[in-house]
């Protein structure tokens, strides 16, 4: 896939070309193009003067970033006490074996990415899972299904081949 | 509109003209908007609200007000009526039309909508009566129903902004941060440490520039009131900080805040600009020489970066290690110069004590902890939601009085205060009074508020697990206690819930909790024992119960229980068997199923389709 290095470049000028400003360059990086392209971070790289290693370093570290694509379709559960106390857990193992990747991954066809987090502060509604953004509150394993198929049957992922 | 407040006295006659302009007994409709509300639908109910008002020609004569979020979570969408008070809980947009019509215009009171109390069944009408909100003190979440938060001008009219007026008028830096050493204000992120002698220690450090700033990075799961108070209210942490700024004397602030509060950064955002339109931040704020600009920064989602010396190097742009404290943040902090970090309720405290004075605000709380505290009670509790009560309150009046007790008739087995750092405590130390010293003696902390409550469904030892994978995956492995410590308790306790635990284990996970608590580097690390020690303290039975005998007293360890189907109970409805997902279940209609253990992934997906209780966890 090309990475468009225009808009990389737009992003860094827009933080001023300010080392300090790393996290919140690779934070609108990822938010515009779903991962962190290894390109992308050589012109960040370049444009800032910093080692590789160090903006990987970083990279790494936080949840927020990811070196892999990601699939069309975010789905998160989340992981918080609250929800955990409510059996958020399972939700997240159901969700492993329907789609057949483990939290983290995703699907080979790039349709979803499963992703766990510490709590959205929604706890009200725990169980949450939040897909494409939206939350649906007080899940169980039942609900899942109609949710996913729902996903499937989206304008975005006509092309998609999970076996959902 | 935009205002150019050059004087003091500026803004003392623009909140005048705001406060005549506004209509007292004018109706209000103020729809909580926060984030839980939201998912609930809260946006929907807004624009339903707006439509109905235009199309029925009322613009004039009621104001319709999306507001931060009121804390009842639990029966989102919330709709309050000003100014009787009237609450509406549950509210869909077909509900719109009727509140309209029947409350607002004809006065009467739409029964259904109203707060029910589970056991007496008695409909409540106004929210002040409301058991979840009559046992609180809500001072500083109190303007959250009241205001728009994306409205400044709401917030001069409700007083806003006068304590920044009072500060600047009449008070030297010194004299600040005397009243609030002698208010007792304790930081409320965690640590508890006086925020007066922070500042002063701060103000007294020598460095080119000084800097505060403001923890969102509200890390604890199960904890929101952050960001409640940062979408609901944000121009009161604003002027918190510009107060703490004026104390300490620095002219920049910086807010790190999570990046998995996007309406917080919105609304946040909206408010330094207005702020900053109306002269309340920038150079020679309201002609006083005094200079001050806040910028937000959003988190990169790592747990540890809610440490103080994490953040800093986060806001640096680097990965959020902290250092060793030998050499304090309040001298050498952001950039290596004298920088003062508190929490978000913390600055939110500031502006009521400067406007009401220290000796007020130490009448209110225990001899060691003054104030309020926001808690969020989530979990196996009725009403969900975001409580602030005076400290010294007992955990039985939050849980029961204000809480409404656990569901579904289950037993109370323990509440978790304190986060990844904090403990468990059980059903037998429900009188203790919350404050900072009390809960520490239980073996718990403060924290930042989070209360998760757990009923008798709920394993002690998986809640220890919970935890410790939860650090082990934040732990930023800069020191080998607390990563190397983490991995092998996290390995122990896993093979106690998967039935593979030695009777040795307990030991050693005292050992190794001892370890770290004594050899980490960080807050982190010392504390990331607590959950598993304070489990161990009050619920040794249950880790007894896994490792002897090799049962889950909870049934909730799934490696120690098995499903099966009660023939006597089954009646053959087959809601079990079409919530299967594995089609580990079979039988006919009407006749008793049957389920195939070889096949069963123990999801529980059939246990809670099944209305008759026919299906048996062992």
């Amino acid at each position: 896939m090309p990475v468009d290095l225009e808009a990389v470049c737009e992003i860094i000028e827009r933080h001023g070309y300010q080392k300090a400003s790393l996290i919140g360059i690779l934070q609108d990086i990822q938010s515009r193009m779903n991962y962190l392209p290894r390109k992308a971070l050589d012109q960040v790289s370049k444009s800032l003067d910093i080692p590789i290693t160090t903006i990987y370093e970083v990279a790494t570290f936080y949840k927020a970033f990811t070196l892999e694509p990601k699939g069309k379709h975010t789905i998160q559960v989340c992981l918080g006490t609250a929800c955990h106390v409510r059996g958020g857990g399972r939700i997240l193992n159901y969700l492993e074996n329907r789609l057949g990747i483990k939290c983290g991954g995703t699907t080979k066809d790039l349709a979803f990415s499963l992703e766990s987090v510490n709590c959205l502060g929604a706890c009200a509604l725990g169980p949450i899972l939040v897909v494409d953004k939206k939350y649906y509150g007080k899940i169980n394993t039942s609900k899942i299904d109609p949710i996913l198929r729902k996903c499937k049957n989206s304008k975005l992922s006509d092309s998609m081949e999970s076996g959902i | 509109m935009s205002y150019l407040l050059k004087k003091i006295s500026d803004l003392r006659t623009l909140r005048e003209s705001l406060q005549k302009s506004r209509e007292k007994n004018k109706p209000c409709i103020t729809i909580c908007s926060g984030t839980g509300c939201q998912a609930t639908g809260a946006s929907e109910v807004v624009e339903e609200f707006r439509k109905e008002i235009l199309n029925q020609h009322l613009g004039e004569e009621v104001e319709v007000r999306a507001t931060g979020c009121h804390g009842f979570c639990e029966r989102g969408p919330l709709v309050v009526i000003r100014p009787e008070m009237i609450c509406y809980t549950n509210v869909e947009k077909k509900d719109v039309y009727k509140i309209i019509t029947d409350t607002v215009l004809g006065g009467k009171v739409i029964e259904e909508l109203l707060y029910q109390n589970p056991e007496t069944k008695e409909r409540i009408i106004h929210e002040y009566d409301i058991p979840f909100y009559k046992f609180q003190q809500r001072l500083v979440f109190g303007a959250n129903g009241e205001i728009d938060p994306t409205s400044i001008d709401d917030y001069i009219a409700t007083g806003g902004y006068q304590a920044l007026e009072k500060v600047l008028t009449e008070m030297k830096p010194e004299d600040v941060i005397e009243t609030i050493k002698r208010s007792g204000l304790r930081g409320r992120g965690g640590g508890g440490f006086p925020t007066g002698v922070k500042w002063e220690a701060c103000r007294k450090a020598k460095g080119k520039e000084k800097f505060v700033i403001c923890n969102a990075d509200e890390g604890d799961p199960g904890a929101y009131m952050d960001r409640s108070l940062l979408e609901g209210n944000p121009h009161s942490v604003i002027e918190g900080m510009l107060i703490g700024a004026y104390a300490i004397g620095s002219e920049e602030g910086y807010v790190y805040v999570r990046n998995e509060y996007p309406l917080a950064v919105t609304h946040l955002g909206t408010a330094i600009e207005q702020a900053k339109q109306y002269c309340l931040l920038g150079k020679n704020i309201l002609g006083s020489k005094f200079n001050f600009n806040i910028k937000i920064n959003r988190g990169g989602g790592a747990f540890v970066c809610g440490e103080s010396t994490a953040l800093m190097a986060s806001l640096e742009g680097r990965v959020g290690e902290p250092r060793a404290k030998y050499i304090h943040t309040v001298e050498h902090g952001l950039w290596d110069q004298p920088s003062n970090l508190n929490n978000v309720e913390t600055w939110a405290n500031v502006p009521i004590i400067i406007n009401r004075g220290a000796d007020w605000y130490n009448t209110i709380g225990t001899e060691t902890s003054k104030g309020t505290k926001i808690f969020s009670l989530v979990g196996k509790i009725n009403h969900t939601g975001l409580v602030e009560v005076p400290m010294g309150i007992t955990l039985r009046e939050i849980v029961y009085q204000i809480g409404g007790g656990i569901p579904g008739g289950k037993r109370f087995k323990a509440i978790q205060t304190g986060g990844p750092s904090g403990g468990c405590i059980p059903e037998g130390l429900l009188d203790l009074p919350v404050d900072f010293h009390r809960l520490q003696e239980a073996g718990s902390m403060m924290g930042s508020g989070g209360m998760i409550v757990m009923d008798e469904e709920n394993c002690m030892v998986d809640m220890a697990r919970y935890f410790v994978k939860f650090l082990q995956e934040e732990s930023c492995g800069k020191c080998t206690p607390c990563r190397e410590g983490l991995q092998q308790m996290g390995e122990i306790l896993n093979r106690i819930c998967e039935g593979g635990g030695k009777e040795k284990d307990i030991e050693l996970l005292q050992d190794l909790s001892w370890a770290m608590v004594d050899t980490s580097l960080c807050g982190l690390g010392m504390t990331a024992p607590n959950p598993v020690l304070s489990t161990l303290r009050y619920f040794k039975d249950e880790y007894d119960a896994h490792i002897k005998e090799k049962r889950c007293p909870a049934k909730f360890c799934k490696d120690l229980i098995t499903f099966s189907i009660d023939s006597e109970k089954c009646t053959g409805c087959g809601a079990c068997l079409k919530a299967c997902p594995v089609e580990a279940i079979t039988g006919e209609r009407k006749k008793t199923h049957s389920l195939d253990m070889e096949k069963c992934i123990k999801c529980r997906a059939c246990y809670e389709a099944c209305k008759f209780e026919a299906i048996i966890v062992q």
